[in-house]
């Protein structure tokens, strides 16, 4: 039988909450002990992290979970010349529902990561919030070509509450 | 499509439902322009021109800047097109990750069958 295509998938759903949030969506055909540990045992995150299609892979992964633990992934990869690291704290691990990090890489202004595990009927939703200490960070996060968006929905969030108020 | 467009698209079509600000971009589109060259050409007093002009903004489709005491206009919608890009570029990193999750959580699955067996033996 060939591979599930995309459309058997479970979505992934992205939303732009804030100037300075973003959130991830996605529901897995599992209880939430079993999605946890996978986020959770880094023989099992070597297995999912760096997806095959994005042709990275990793050079070490270390996770010691649990609150005030540390994390370090590197990564090797076509897109980089240098191995990257990406490192930072567990500031709060809840067993099978709740892991919060810092992400230092970037030195001061990384994002705070959130993801809560939430099993309802045998599945577990899986949300995932970013959320950065100012709007500037945030924009500076989403560089290049994105640069700015964060300012712009931000704007756009104004002028929806503009409008409702109108309404009222 | 990804779950935050519609109520942003939402708030645009909001700001281009209005004859003037439609005809503010087709200008725009042709050449950037101050607030007061806006105003003589559609025939407006500056506050009223500012206030489209401010609706477009938020809405992240028109961008101005202020040089001097001149605040020039230009079409800004190409930029939330390039964003909604990277958001989506985001999201496709996560979908392929968490495809490659569900065949972890299938083999923990697993795993924890064969065990559950193995304990009532």
């Amino acid at each position: 039988m060939n591979a599930k295509s995309e459309n058997d998938r479970n979505p992934t759903t992205v939303e732009r909450k804030s100037e300075r949030e973003l959130v991830i969506r996605r529901t897995f055909n599992a209880p939430a002990r079993i999605v946890f540990e996978a986020w959770t045992k880094p023989e099992l995150i070597m297995r999912w992290w760096t997806p095959k299609s994005y042709d990275t892979s990793f050079v070490s992964c270390e996770a010691d979970v649990r609150t005030g633990g540390t994390y370090r992934f590197v990564f090797r990869g076509a897109g980089f010349g240098q191995p990257m690291a990406f490192f930072g704290r567990y500031i709060e691990v809840v067993p099978n529902a709740r892991l919060v990090w810092t992400n230092d890489e970037g030195g001061e202004g990384g994002a705070v990561t959130t993801v809560t595990f939430e099993e309802r009927g045998g599945e577990t939703l899986v949300v995932m919030h970013d959320v950065y200490p100012s709007k500037e960070a945030a924009n500076e996060a989403a560089s290049g070509a994105a640069r700015g968006f964060i300012e712009t929905f931000g704007q756009l969030d104004e002028l929806l509450a503009t409008l409702g108020a109108g309404r009222s | 499509m990804v779950q935050y467009s519609q109520a942003r698209f939402d708030a645009s079509f909001a700001a281009l439902s209005d004859a003037t600000r439609r005809g503010v971009l087709e200008q725009l589109g042709r050449a950037d322009a101050s607030i007061t060259e806006l105003a003589s050409k559609f025939d407006m007093t500056l506050t009223g021109m500012k206030k489209h002009v401010g609706v477009l903004e938020e809405a992240g489709l028109v961008v101005t800047e202020k040089i001097g005491r001149v605040r020039t206009c230009r079409l800004g919608a190409r930029r939330l097109e390039e964003e909604a890009a990277w958001l989506e570029k985001y999201r496709r990193l996560w979908a392929a990750r968490f495809d490659a999750l569900d065949a972890v959580v299938e083999d923990l699955k697993r795993k924890e069958k064969a065990n559950e067996r193995k304990k009532r033996k």
